[in-house]
């Protein structure tokens, strides 16, 4: 699968896509950036006249990245045959830094393991500046569901 | 011959993933994981992985699928344990 089919298999559309490109990826690791825009939703309310990206939304572009396109990645073509989808089990996220409108963001993956369905990664994310962001542990379940066709 | 299997080792692995406390309280061979002990499906993952380094063995897909009860979690322990 290529970084581009990658892209084109996630769930995910605006104002909730925090996925721009996959850099890098293979069994182990995963690499991707997102660039955070101007006018993302979060930031009229997060927080009043101070737009800084919410944990959350860190939290959930850690998740694009690192669980839920690598493992579009490491299921293959099962992706391409079956309708599937990504639940996140757990989040484990240390926050280092704030991140700005216009800001781009690097997420780095490296599987602790993938069994039974079950996803686990240590990610990372990093500012242009490649400071330490945010960094934890997440995992998430595959759930197929029956009858693509 | 084979090796018997530490139930309270078992137990040990499974407690801190139970929800259902009261269940667990009342344990018994039947008791279901997920109905019973609100187990999730990603923390019945960490039970089996855990399971694999306690005792040494290795569950394949088809073996986690049936380890939903204490019991049925002995029956692919033992098998595999026997098997290896």
């Amino acid at each position: 699968m290529t970084k581009e089919e990658i892209i084109s298999h996630l769930p995910y559309t605006k104002p909730f896509h925090f996925v721009d490109k996959i850099t890098k990826v293979s069994l182990e690791t995963i690499e991707g950036e997102y660039l955070f825009k101007e006018d993302e939703f979060f930031y009229k309310g997060h927080f009043k006249n101070k737009p800084i990206t919410p944990g959350v939304i860190l939290t959930e572009c850690m998740a694009q990245i690192g669980l839920v396109s690598f493992g579009i990645f490491l299921l293959g073509n099962i992706v391409k045959n079956e309708e599937i989808s990504l639940a996140m089990s757990s989040t484990d996220i240390q926050f280092y830094k704030a991140v700005l409108p216009l800001e781009k963001v690097i997420v780095k993956a490296e599987k602790i393991y993938f069994r039974f369905n079950k996803l686990k990664c240590e990610v990372s994310m990093l500012n242009e500046n490649k400071k330490i962001v945010a960094k934890g542990i997440i995992a998430g379940m595959i759930i197929k569901n029956e009858n693509k066709n | 011959m084979s090796k018997e299997i530490n139930i309270e080792e078992l137990k040990s692995i499974i407690e801190p993933y139970v929800q259902n406390k009261e269940n667990w309280d009342n344990l018994t061979d039947e008791t279901d994981f997920i109905n019973d002990l609100e187990i999730n499906s990603a923390n019945l993952v960490d039970i089996v992985l855990d399971i694999e380094d306690a005792f040494e063995i290795e569950i394949d897909n088809e073996s986690m699928e049936q380890m939903l009860t204490i019991k049925s979690s002995i029956t692919v322990i033992k098998d595999k344990i026997n098997n290896k």
